[in-house]
Formats: structure tokens, sequence, C-alpha cells
């Protein structure tokens, strides 16, 4: 099982000292956070993409690239790729590109966006969202697998004669999952091809979930691509520790309370409630995530939201050593108790070459 | 039979649950002589009002909530009652109606009423409260009930019936479409038909 960290790259005010840091300050946050991950002995990294202040990363695979030169094991991931708004000839380019700087260690979480003005910005529609998703990852996936491809579409200039380069590292195009909160076609679209669904469920109460990744399975089956408990399982976490839950209460308040997306809204106590945040001690952050399994079955991939709503990046490097030293070694240890033997792990660019048949793994 | 009233009263005890009361109690009369037994839930969207504006804020429901709308969605008739403010429906009302997924009152049959300190303002019923449920493509009643303070303590006059009479009316024209339904029609598994749907998509 896979545990990592993701980030939205929001640039926020920090609630109690009203500081905001500078976009190149949170640039660079987000790079030392990642290199912090592999240092703590994490598997993933993940970027979010944005096209709107106060977001900073609007270029993933700028940031990816640099990371991957600055550390030997992280899985560079996205969260998301818009899918929607991006020329899927671009992304094509681009990820082919990073696999071959990062040794491989690359994989997408594609995702639609949902930020109306995108769309137009880009020259798109956000009524469309789905079908642009369809369209485009059809097309993205025949750009990694074809050489030569010929293609005409609602929503792009045709290509004839059109060869995508640098060809994905080893012919192995990186692996993709499919990011969903609520849309049961894109739990679909990722089951018809056999590739990962990631539900961010962090906003979410378990029961959406349930219900999402357990139609996802299904769905996955039933295009063949092998038992429900084979697909390939990822979900979000939210989570802030210190020793004793009381400190980490009263330290998380405030951020919570301004936090962008739910703050002004329901109490601290009523959200960790009703959603995977967790606010407490580090056995209780373990507690919680364990119980994800129980809501989702045996998945693949963990990723926790730790850098936003405007904590200082001295706060969430210490939360990374808490995560890495405290946290996911029991995470590991417990969630491959009872697990089967026949549950994939996630596919990495080193399994899906031996599955291809290559220089092996 | 399930029918649904929906009151967006703010005082406890406000002139809208009543009215709220007296129509569902009507309508339940009204069903009974159809010979059809009817459960009736009330809804008050005072108690959910923190709930409301926090599903606005966090993007989903907290289970009162959930259950609430959930309710709303199943119900074989629904009652929509309001105080007018400020020559409509109240804020509450709409952001509870907001809340509700656009097609899930399609067809649905709907009594329309609302209360308020004078009858002047009784046309919100067709100018506010019927286009509402125009677009949410629910059945509204032809008859829609509004109860001003006078009316709890008049009768009628030659030219229109009292309080009593048109909760009657509304209430028979409910009963009416209610019954008309088909009974004991099992709704769909939410999932059976999503996997039905998506069937149909083609990704290739």
């Amino acid at each position: 099982m896979q545990f990592g960290v993701f980030s939205v790259g929001d640039v926020t005010p920090d609630p109690t000292t009203g500081r905001t840091p500078s976009e190149g300050e949170r640039i660079k946050a987000m790079i030392a956070i990642a290199v912090k991950a592999e240092e703590v002995g994490l598997d993933v990294f993940a970027t979010g993409e944005h096209h709107n202040p106060p977001f900073v990363p609007s270029s993933p695979t700028t940031m990816l690239g640099h990371i991957a030169a600055r550390t030997e094991k992280l899985i560079l991931s996205t969260a998301t790729t818009l899918i929607t708004t991006n020329d899927p000839v671009k992304i094509a380019e681009d990820y082919a590109m990073l696999q071959h700087v990062a040794d491989g260690r690359v994989d997408l979480m594609m995702g639609r966006g949902n930020t109306g003005p995108v769309y137009p910005w880009f020259g798109q529609d956000i009524r469309q969202g789905i079908d642009l998703a369809k369209e485009n990852y059809a097309l993205l996936r025949r750009l990694w697998r074809e050489d030569v491809v010929d293609w005409e579409g609602r929503f792009r200039t045709p290509l004839q004669g059109f060869t995508s380069t640098p060809r994905p590292l080893d012919g192995v195009p990186p692996f993709v999952w499919h990011g969903s909160i609520r849309s049961p076609e894109i739990a679909e679209q990722a089951a018809f091809y056999g590739d990962g669904f990631f539900h961010n469920n962090i906003f979410w109460p378990a029961d959406h979930t349930r219900r999402m990744v357990q139609l996802y399975r299904r769905r996955y089956a039933v295009h063949g691509h092998g038992r429900p408990e084979d697909a390939i399982v990822g979900l979000g976490g939210q989570v802030f520790m210190r020793k004793n839950s009381q400190d980490a209460v009263r330290e998380f308040r405030p951020y919570f309370d301004n936090a962008p997306v739910y703050g002004h809204g329901p109490s601290l106590e009523e959200f960790t409630e009703q959603t995977p945040l967790t606010v407490g001690s580090p056995q209780q952050v373990i507690e919680r995530t364990l119980s994800f399994r129980e809501t989702v079955g045996d998945y693949q991939r963990q990723l926790f939201l730790m850098d936003h709503a405007g904590l200082p990046l001295k706060t969430v490097l210490e939360q990374l050593d808490i995560l890495g030293e405290e946290v996911v070694p029991v995470l590991r240890k417990e969630f491959a108790v009872g697990r089967p033997a026949d549950v994939p792990d996630a596919p990495t660019h080193a399994s899906l070459r031996a599955a291809k048949g290559g220089t092996g793994a | 039979m399930k029918l649904v009233a929906v009151s967006a009263g703010l005082s406890t005890p406000s002139s809208t649950r009543l009215l709220a009361d007296r129509l569902a109690e009507a309508a339940r009369e009204e069903l009974g002589n159809r010979g059809r037994a009817v459960d009736v839930q009330v809804v008050e969207l005072r108690e959910l009002a923190l709930a409301v504006a926090h599903h606005f804020v966090t993007g989903f429901p907290g289970p009162p909530l959930a259950a609430a709308v959930d309710a709303v969605t199943r119900a074989d008739g629904l009652i929509a009652v309001t105080p007018v403010f400020t020559a409509s429906y109240s804020g509450l009302f709409k952001s509870f109606f907001d809340l509700i997924d656009p097609d899930a009152l399609t067809g649905k049959p709907v009594l329309l009423a609302a209360t308020g300190g004078t009858a002047r303002h009784s046309l919100v019923l067709d100018h506010a409260l019927r286009p509402l449920f125009a677009y949410l493509r629910a059945a509204a009643v032809p008859t829609a009930v509004y109860a001003a303070s006078e009316d709890w303590g008049s009768g009628g006059d030659a030219y229109t019936e009292g309080l009593p009479g048109r909760v009657r009316r509304a209430a028979a024209e409910l009963a009416a479409l209610m019954a008309a339904r088909p009974a004991g029609e099992a709704p769909e598994d939410e999932v059976t038909a999503l996997e039905r749907r998506l069937s149909d998509l083609r990704f290739d």
C-alpha cells in the first residue's frame, strides 16, 4: 500500500499571524514538503493544478521535474491533472517527458476541475465537462500507446500522422487514476479502462465514499478487468496531530475556522464527525485511517492533505515527521494484517513494465 | 402513502406550522375518503436552519438535513408552507429547496401555501411560489392557500370562501392527484438505475 501527501497549492494567510506567504515562498514550500515526504519514508507526492489565484501550481511538470531531481524513490503524481481544459497532446508530451526525467516515478490523477471561468479561459465550456473528459482521455491514451495517430473529435483540431514525443519510457504509459467526488460517470470511466479510482473523500461523509467506490469496483469487474477487489482504489485524508489531542485541536482550530473550503461553516467537532478530518493524537489518526478499509475494502493508495489553510511550512514539516515516524509505519503493518495476498498493489512503472514483458522489474 | 409538509415558520408555535398541520390533516381525511391511508411527516425548517447554512458552505448535508431532503424526495405528495418575508417566500424556505436535486420533485403533487400579516401579499403564492415549483417540474395543485392574520378569526364572504373552505378545496385537489398516482410502486433502486444509465455510456 502506498502512502503520501497531496497539496492543493493554495496561498492562504496564516489566520494566527495574518501573514500571507508570497507565491515564491509557497512554491518553495511545496517543494520542501515533497522532499520531506521522501525523507520521512512516504511513497507519493501529488500536486494540484490550478489556473487562478490564490493557487500557485499551474505548471505541475515543471515542479515535479525539479522534485524528481531532488528525490530518488518518491512517486510524483497530480491531484488533479485537468483532462478537460488541457490539450491532451500537451499532457501526453509533458508527462512522457517527466517519466524519462524521473526514471518512471510518475503517475497522474485525472480530474475535471470545478472552477467555472477556467473552462472559457481555455476555450472550453464547463457544461461539456464530462464529454471533454471522455474524449480528451481517449485521445491521450492513444497518443501514449500508438506511435502514429490519426484522430478527429469534437473538441480539438484533428491530428493526421501525429507522433507524440518523447514516447513513454520503456513503451509503458504512466498509470492513471481518475479522481472524482460525485460524478458516477468518472467512476465508470476509471472502471471502463481498468484505471485507478481516487475518491477525494476529505470533505465527504463515509457513506457517500462507500457508494462511489462500490460502484467503481462493480463496474471494474463488469468491464472484465478482474474481480471487484482487484480494482485500484485511492482515498484522501486530512489530519493534524500533536502528542496530546487537546493540543492538536487548540492549535488547528483557527486554521479550520478560517479555511477557504469549509471555514465559517460547521464546527471542527461536527466536521471531524462527518468527514475523514482527524485532529488529535497520532493514535487517533491511525485508528481513523484504518477505519477507511471498512468503508471501501482493501485499497492501494492513501494520500493526506497536510499543507492547506495557511499552515506555516515549519508546522507542516513537523506534521510530516509525525506522519512518517509514528503513523505510516503502523498503518503499513496494520493494513497488511488480514489483507488477502491476491489484492494487488498500486501499479508502478516497474510493475507495468514487468507485466508488459519488458526488461524485468 | 407518504405526505410530507415542509413548514418554514420561525416562531414556536407559528401560524405557518398551524396552516401546514391544517392542510395535512385535511389531505389525510380526503385520502381516507378515497380509501387511502397516509403517513404524514412534518419537516420544520427552523430546526434545520444551521444545517442548511452548513450545507451551502461544505457542499454536503449533515445527517438530519439529509433525512429531511430524503423524506421530501421520496414523498408521494408535498405541502410547502412559507411565511411571506419581504414580498416573497422566506430565505430559509428558498435555501431548503435550493438543496433539493432539480429533478427530485418532477411530477410530484405539491400544495402551495403561505402565511402573512396582511392579505395584500396573497399573490406571493402565484408570483413567487408557483414559478419556483414550475421550475422544479412539480405538479402544483390549482388552489394555493394563503392565510393572513385576519383569516384565523373570520369566515368567508360573498366573494370568497373562508380559510377552512380553501383548506378543504386545496387538500381535495392534492388528495386527488396523490390518489391517482400508482400505489405501492417500488422506486427503482438508486444504484441499479445508475448502473443502467452507465451501461449506456461509451468511453472508447
